[in-house]
């Protein structure tokens, strides 16, 4: 019988940890659907990003504000996750506090967490009324709207309960060992938690013991929870953020890719020697449909660029398109991308693992010509980013599909383009002027 | 212009079997817009005076591409490339300088991939060098009392990173330099980017420009100065619109020193 929580625990631990490993799958597998590109390049610049820009929060600070609250609750999340690995061992074998053979380590490490704890819940307060409160711009654009605002609280209510019990099962813990409570090993600092212990004083050992055993069980069973919950919410940017600064581009923000499909045909047209009216081989592929129209037209990177996103609106707010009240927003580029694409992994599911066409796609279903076409591509948003995503080049796939898939440009554009074959340049004046402006 | 210029083609200088220090591009705005012209008159003012040997391409040239690139086809863009590379590599060019941030992106990045790999250096860098190695020296009093605020055109700054350049060059007006809140990396754009410039904007309730000018209008400038022919159009057009054409004045960095001289 005594060991019925040991079992009961490493159920909750096999059940948590499994079905995040399903949600896992399932997260690689759709991201997967995307093109593959090769970006085994640079990797010690690689490396360096992901350590400066997701290790070290250097795009977070950026905004002082914001990137000093982020960094205490990225902080608490690192370092009071050592905290969970004791749970763990604990909750596994039985025992209890079994790394106070630490001793001052120990205290010190106790101690640094609790004070951490208060940290996170000041910050995650502040960020509440930020969102709900202050209502910064960022948080109210039309994107945001039901399901994102309320994941974003969801995400704060959370943090805030678990940093709560956290310290409730110390405070009772501190009371019991003060108590000389059998198998409550004296052991630990509690600069927070004893302020609580005082509104404990009086309280039986039995009560203070299942006080502390509650606040210890929901405390881990909350964490199992909230791992399980990253998968349908924007905080799954706490893993995908270092693989996503790792894949980020290493080039100048400038630099577009060449097109290798265009580049091939572009020299079949200018080769003097190929014939133009030979007939195709038999083997030919199907020639590579050009941009994108839907997810699986995008890169895998630009598909877990969507995943990691965790809707800041930093980019949003720094494009100059959205301050002057265009539609296009480029956060809403990238939560579409993510929407249509768990929505073409649901229809994968439901169909064996078979995509069905279901006559939807990412253009004009979520992402409409009119946001496409304001982007004036200056690069504020993938700067922005305090992430590594670049919102800029999915736009551009976009644009590629439109124009050279549906010659679908606005007529201006067209106009401007059919100069440019005429005559070399986007306005119709003949090549043979272009040094008139050295005599005028 | 009073001055007269001396401008010579590609042509010429293989003709007289020579080869030029650098290949000055003056792109489709440098070539046939009547603003982005003086632009172009005011850098080869610099070169002449610094006795730059350079050659343009004249009638050789055609557009980059680039515009169409960003407006999304790919397919003209690349014919563009490929037919101006066969041009450069033809004549063997190892420098190129530009006015247009545009085509300096997409020379320096987009078009070694495609088989043309040159050196490209934005004019605001080139007359940087020039300034360093003696080879431009000027008084530089006519600016002495002027509040010059200079916009980061978005293809050099946060494209490419040059941030330093155009403002070390201004320094040597001896005017006194004022940033805007946003400048450098978060320097808001002026609205032509990314085909903008040949286009009606999008429904919304601001132009781009007009914001980008209250940026600059709030440091309270005589001189707003700028790197690229599309952002000089759009300030223009942004100054008249806030009604400070009087007060307020649009110039290239290259115009600014060409008037030093």
């Amino acid at each position: 019988m005594q060991y019925i929580p040991n079992i009961l625990f490493v159920l909750a631990l096999v059940f948590g940890i499994g079905f995040f490993t399903r949600n896992v799958k399932k997260l690689t597998r759709n991201i997967k659907l995307g093109k593959d590109v090769d970006l085994s390049d640079n990797s010690s610049t690689r490396w360096r990003n992901m350590i400066r820009i997701a290790l070290g929060q250097s795009k977070m600070v950026v905004r002082p504000i914001a990137g000093l609250l982020h960094v205490i609750v990225y902080l608490g999340f690192i370092i009071i996750n050592i905290e969970v690995l004791e749970i763990i061992v604990d909750g596994v074998l039985g025992t209890h506090r079994v790394f106070a053979p630490l001793g001052p380590v120990y205290n010190f490490l106790i101690g640094s967490f609790e004070i951490l704890a208060l940290l996170v819940i000041v910050s995650v307060v502040l960020f509440w009324l930020r969102r709900n409160a202050i209502k910064l711009q960022r948080f109210i654009k039309p994107e945001m709207e039901g399901w994102p605002k309320k994941d974003g609280n969801m995400i704060l209510y959370i943090e805030l309960v678990l940093m709560c019990l956290f310290l409730t099962m110390n405070a009772a813990d501190f009371q019991l060992q003060q108590l000389d409570a059998p198998h409550y090993t004296k052991a630990g600092a509690f600069p927070i938690s004893q302020f609580i212990a005082a509104w404990f004083q009086g309280l039986s050992i039995e009560s203070l013991i299942i006080i502390e055993r509650v606040a210890w069980w929901i405390h881990i069973l909350g964490i199992l929870a909230f791992l399980n919950y990253l998968y349908y919410s924007k905080h799954l940017h706490i893993i995908l953020a270092f693989p996503n600064t790792f894949y980020g581009k290493v080039k100048p923000q400038g630099e577009f890719n060449n097109l290798a499909s265009v580049t091939n045909e572009v020299k079949l047209m200018m080769d003097p020697n190929a014939d133009p009216f030979a007939a195709p081989a038999e083997d030919t592929a199907e020639p590579e449909k050009f941009g994108a129209s839907d997810v699986m037209d995008l890169s895998w990177v630009q598909l877990m660029n969507a995943y990691t996103c965790t809707e800041c609106g930093r980019c949003t707010s720094e494009c100059p398109a959205n301050q002057t009240g265009k539609k296009l927003s480029p956060r809403k580029i990238m939560m579409d991308t993510r929407d249509r694409l768990e929505e073409v992994g649901k229809n994968m599911d439901a169909n064996k693992g078979e995509f069905v066409p279901d006559g939807k796609q990412l253009l004009d279903d979520y992402i409409s010509r009119e946001e496409i076409w304001a982007c004036t591509t200056c690069n504020a948003c993938v700067e922005a980013c305090p992430v590594s995503i670049d919102p800029l080049s999915i736009i551009v796939e976009m644009r590629r599909f439109l124009v050279m898939e549906q010659s679908a440009a606005p007529t201006e554009l067209n106009n401007m383009m059919s100069n440019i074959e005429n005559n070399g340049a986007p306005w119709p004046y003949n090549q043979m002027d272009r040094l008139n402006w050295v005599n005028e | 212009m009073s001055e007269a210029l001396k401008v010579k083609t590609m042509e010429e200088f293989m003709a007289e079997g020579k080869q030029p220090e650098i290949l000055f591009w003056v792109g489709s705005a440098g070539s046939y817009d009547d603003r982005a012209k003086k632009i172009s008159r005011a850098f080869v003012k610099i070169l002449n005076r610094a006795n730059v040997d350079f050659a343009v391409l004249g009638s050789e040239e055609s557009c980059t591409g680039d515009v169409a690139k960003r407006a999304g086809n790919e397919f003209l863009f690349q014919m563009q490339a490929m037919m101006n590379i066969e041009i450069l590599n033809g004549y063997e060019i190892k420098r190129i300088v530009t006015c247009d941030p545009h085509s300096f992106n997409t020379l320096k990045n987009e078009y070694p991939s495609l088989g043309g790999s040159y050196q490209v250096l934005h004019h605001t860098q080139f007359i940087k060098e020039l300034i360093e190695q003696g080879r431009l020296s000027f008084e530089g009093g006519m600016y002495k009392d002027k509040r010059i605020t200079f916009h980061d055109p978005c293809y050099l700054g946060r494209a490419n990173s040059e941030f330093d350049a155009p403002r070390e060059v201004l320094k040597k007006t001896n005017a006194s330099l004022v940033e805007m809140k946003r400048s450098r990396k978060s320097a808001l754009c002026c609205g032509a980017g990314g085909a903008q410039m040949f286009k009606e904007p999008e429904k919304g309730d601001m132009d781009i420009n007009v914001m980008r000018t209250k940026d600059a209008l709030e440091t309270n400038p005589n001189i707003i100065a700028t790197g690229c022919p599309y952002c000089n159009t759009m300030m223009t057009d942004g100054i008249k619109a806030h009604e400070k054409e009087e007060s307020v004045s649009v110039l290239d960095v290259a115009e600014l020193i060409a008037n030093s001289l």
